[in-house]
């Protein structure tokens, strides 16, 4: 059990009649890249919303690195790295302001900030942008910042909404290599992305149909086991079948 | 006459250069894709040619009319699919698609035979509101809406953004769809795997255009070899695959890296290389569009 | 086209209709403003706790406690030789203290001779809320000086509003603020929502000038404020027992021209505004707050300092407010206001071309 960073099982969430998210059970390894696919309105991000602690399920058990999801969604949110394509960084903030920010919401102390955000401003080779807003660096750039951010507490798993929408396609590379340098550091990701290209990239996919997991394991054995040649096919055989819109 | 002319637009907001020297054309009948990411300038050129702004250098026509001098004639003829969803959320699906009727002095039965086939597909909800529809149901009113007064021209920005793969598939059926009835389209999307959808693509990044052509042409001129290799641990063999003697390049695409490599490059030599990098497969790799934008960029 | 008008007009109403909330706030604000300002808030002053100081307890002072204490606005709270003033009023027992002299009978006499004497009686008075002081000081030296002898001296008469209720000055204020609030607050929030939504984008590249669908949406609103208007009135007459002996078409005249006004108010801030919040700061700071302060609502126009004088003239409300409380509360017929009719005309000729010529088909 020790080796699973998520473990779920059964969990459901249902706002009135409607259960958005119907029984799902997965581990997920630590260190692993998780790709967590479904079509629109499939029940990810409510699924999604409960692993990070934000929402409470409705029934079932599981834990996120070690915190109950039933009962510890404080606790889970305080040991979890988040980032989304909607809100990433203050805009009106400059590069340093928002680390020293995030740091203090996670409590880092003084120096450890400082030494982190240099640390991560060299790596990023961010050095010479420490004072430049962030609103006016490109959109590229703010979504490997706010990766770099949302792991400056050296969380064990690291949830990413979407972090590449409307990326370029080199950034979008320099940002996969990030995350493969995370999960290769030992930090485990769970990343839900529109390109199909990139859920390639991950070493388990599950996707999500009508609030169900229906299929889980590498891209490999997927695209084997539907005898396609990509990810894109296997998504859209198991798509079409959806029964239920937004 | 081709029914968009673009000649040498230039739009700056403030200190930012949103287009920078844009020219292209698009025929009539054509199917025609601006390809790339958020800020290539895609939205500002889709606005100018809808004449809700106007250029700071530079031209362009529309279906035969000046964009600038001719506005009043190009709202007329072309319909238009804002980036955003744009209709009304609290009213029905029906009156909406009503009020867009209204509003080009049209009547709804008369156009149906065009829109006919998206419509039905949400004609059984036509009592829901909008706003209570699915993403890809949406996509539909608004199309329908866009199409409602017969447009010459239609001009889709984004319309699959954030949208999943199989609504995005269906969506482009449609657009093929109504090219075949002779309507001028044309459509953005951040997507390079959407781009063989289309007649013709320009690749845009940062407000210049990189290379306009056929999406078959376009992965023509990649003419470098070009090698997908797998590895039981990518990120390591990532690492290492840019040491070796020969490559230029290498970057993840998909379940492979790809390996864009110089005359240096030899297979035996780079598989002694990476010996110690367990599961090495490689093999040679067609290029795509993706392949091609980001050679371009990196130009 | 005119089909095309009326459908624009359709399309509008559905929205107002399907945002149940908007809409009750919309027709309840009228009621509940009337009523809070007609019986709960009110610069009368009521119950007001006196205590006396006397030393000595004569025949002419008495009466006057007698007076006092049988006048519904006073309350007496206590009648000592002495007592520690300061405690009272700090503790909030007494809201005043009246103290008299030790001389109280002879001083009067020697006053009524005309010989010139130190005063009688003194006011103590809590002015922490001055207006609670200044009316309060104002009635009970009426009520203390209402003596035989000062009677016919002073000879007050108070015409209009004979019972001083401040219901009725209030109303034509309230009447003012409500409009503006609802046609000019929320049209532009309106009109900018379709901005925000993205739906302004769709509208302009259409061949109708949308400035036809502006208008289109300004109608249901001014027919929801003809409601209120209305609902006003008939608050106005049957609750709060307004005169308004002249009939009341002269007001609904008046006020039809002042919602026009609002209506084009409401069309110059969405020019502006960019996003529906700040249409609403726009309307809130730069109009309404204005608007309170220097319409004459709440402060006499007379009391402001001499370098803001100049700017009630440019506030519409003023001169609706003026002309309807001539309208209302006189009971003047409608040539008595022609000056604020043509005032409130030429604001509204102004404002709506001003708007209309910076409302933009384009997005810059």
């Amino acid at each position: 059990m020790n080796d699973y960073i998520i473990s779920v099982r059964e969990l459901t969430k249902c706002f009135g009649d409607f259960t958005s998210v119907n029984r799902i059970s997965f581990d997920v390894q630590r260190g692993e890249i998780f790709g967590f696919l479904g079509a629109n309105g499939a029940g990810k991000t409510t699924a999604m919303r409960m692993l990070c602690g934000l929402s409470y399920p409705t029934s079932g058990s599981g834990t996120v690195a070690g915190w109950d999801v039933m009962r510890e969604g404080e606790q889970i949110k305080r040991h979890i790295g988040y980032m989304s394509q909607k809100f990433s960084l203050y805009n009106d903030l400059t590069v340093w302001e928002n680390i020293r920010l995030f740091a203090g919401i996670y409590g880092l102390s003084k120096a450890e900030t400082e030494r982190r955000a240099t640390e991560v401003l060299e790596r990023l080779n961010f050095s010479s942008e420490r004072n430049t807003l962030v609103g006016s660096l490109p959109l590229g750039w703010k979504q490997k910042l706010s990766f770099a951010i949302a792991t400056i507490h050296r969380p064990e798993v690291v949830f990413l909404d979407e972090p590449t929408g409307g990326v370029d396609p080199i950034t979008r590379r320099q940002f996969w290599e990030m995350i493969y340098e995370a999960a290769d550091g030992g930090t485990t990701i769970f990343v839900t992305t529109h390109y199909m290209d990139e859920a390639e990239y991950c070493t388990r996919v599950s996707i999500m149909v009508d609030g169900e997991v229906r299929a889980l394991d590498t891209p490999a054995r997927l695209k084997k086991q539907y005898a396609t040649e990509s990810m894109d096919e296997v998504f859209r055989i198991l798509a079409r079948g959806a029964k239920r819109g937004e | 006459m081709s029914a968009i002319k673009v000649e040498n637009i230039s739009k700056s907001f403030g200190k930012v250069k949103a287009l920078d020297g844009i020219s292209f054309e698009v025929e009539r009948g054509e199917l025609f894709g601006l390809i790339g990411p958020d800020g290539a300038g895609k939205t500002t050129l889709f606005r100018l040619l809808t004449t809700l702004l106007n250029p700071d250098e530079g031209q362009a026509e529309v279906d035969g009319f000046d964009i600038v001098k001719g506005y009043q004639a190009i709202r007329e003829r072309v319909g238009y699919m804002p980036g955003r969803f744009s209709l009304y959320q609290d009213l029905t699906v029906e009156e909406n698609l009503d009020f867009f009727a209204a509003l080009f002095g049209v009547k709804v039965e008369d156009s149906y035979d065009i829109i006919a086939p998206i419509y039905r597909q949400i004609e059984p909800f036509k009592r829901r509101r909008a706003g209570k529809l699915s993403g890809g149901m949406k996509q539909k009113l608004a199309l329908s809406c866009a199409l409602i007064h017969r447009p010459s021209v239609l001009f889709l920005d984004e319309p699959t953004t954030g949208v999943d793969a199989v609504s995005r598939s269906e969506f482009w059926d449609m657009l093929a769809d109504l090219k075949h009835k002779g309507i001028t389209i044309l459509v953005s999307t951040p997507y390079m795997d959407e781009a063989s959808r289309c007649d013709r693509v320009a690749l845009c990044n940062e407000g210049r255009i990189l290379g306009i052509d056929t999406p078959t042409d376009i992965v023509a001129g990649f003419d470098s070899p070009l090698y997908a290799v797998q590895a039981d641990n990518m990120y390591q063999l990532l690492i290492s695959a840019r040491r070796a003697r020969g490559v230029v390049e290498c970057y993840p695409f998909g379940e492979a890296h790809h390996l864009i490599v110089d005359a240096e490059f030899d297979i035996g030599q780079f598989k002694a290389e990476l010996a110690d990098v367990q599961g090495l497969c490689i093999k040679p790799a067609e290029p795509t569009i993706e392949d091609m934008f980001i050679k371009l960029m990196k130009q | 086209m005119r089909g095309n008008f009326l459908s624009f007009v359709k399309k509008e109403s559905l929205h107002i209709l399907r945002d149940v909330r908007t809409m009750m706030i919309v027709l309840l604000i009228p009621v509940v403003l009337m009523i809070l300002f007609g019986f709960a808030i009110s610069t009368e002053v009521n119950n007001l706790n006196v205590a006396i100081v006397a030393p000595n307890r004569t025949e002419g002072v008495r009466q006057v406690v007698d007076r006092l204490a049988n006048n519904p606005y006073f309350t007496v709270v206590g009648y000592d030789s002495s007592i520690d003033i300061d405690a009272a009023l700090r503790s909030g027992k007494a809201d005043a203290v009246v103290v008299f002299d030790e001389d109280f009978e002879h001083l009067i006499t020697q006053r009524a001779e005309g010989i010139d004497t130190h005063p009688a009686i003194q006011f103590i008075f809590d002015a922490s809320n001055t207006n609670i002081a200044q009316t309060g000081t104002a009635y009970l030296q009426n009520v203390v000086s209402a003596d035989h002898l000062q009677q016919e001296l002073l000879n007050l008469h108070l015409l209009y509003n004979p019972q001083m209720k401040s219901a009725y000055n209030f109303v034509p204020g309230i009447m003012g603020l409500i409009f503006i609030l609802i046609c000019a607050m929320m049209t532009s929030v309106s009109i900018v929502r379709e901005k925000e939504m993205g739906t302004m984008e769709v509208l302009l590249v259409s061949p109708v000038r949308p400035i036809k669908i502006i208008l289109a949406k300004m109608i249901p609103y001014f027919v929801i404020s003809c409601i209120n208007l209305a609902t006003i009135l008939l608050i106005a007459r049957y609750l709060l027992d307004v005169p308004m002996s002249n009939g009341v078409w002269s007001i609904v005249i008046i006020s039809v021209i002042y919602l026009l006004l609002s209506l084009a108010l409401g069309l110059l801030i969405s020019t502006i505004a960019s996003s529906q919040v700040v249409a609403l700061l726009i309307s809130a700071m730069v109009m309404l707050l204005p608007m309170v302060m220097l319409s004459g609502m709440v402060f006499p126009i007379e009391n402001l300092p001499t370098v803001l004088k100049p700017l009630p003239y440019i506030v519409p409300a003023r001169w609706y407010t003026e002309a309807n409380r001539k309208l209302m509360i006189m009971g003047l017929p409608l040539s008595a206001v022609m000056k604020e009719v043509a005032i409130l005309i030429f604001m509204t000729f102004v404002l709506m071309g001003v708007s209309l010529k910076k409302f933009k088909d384009k997005l810059e």
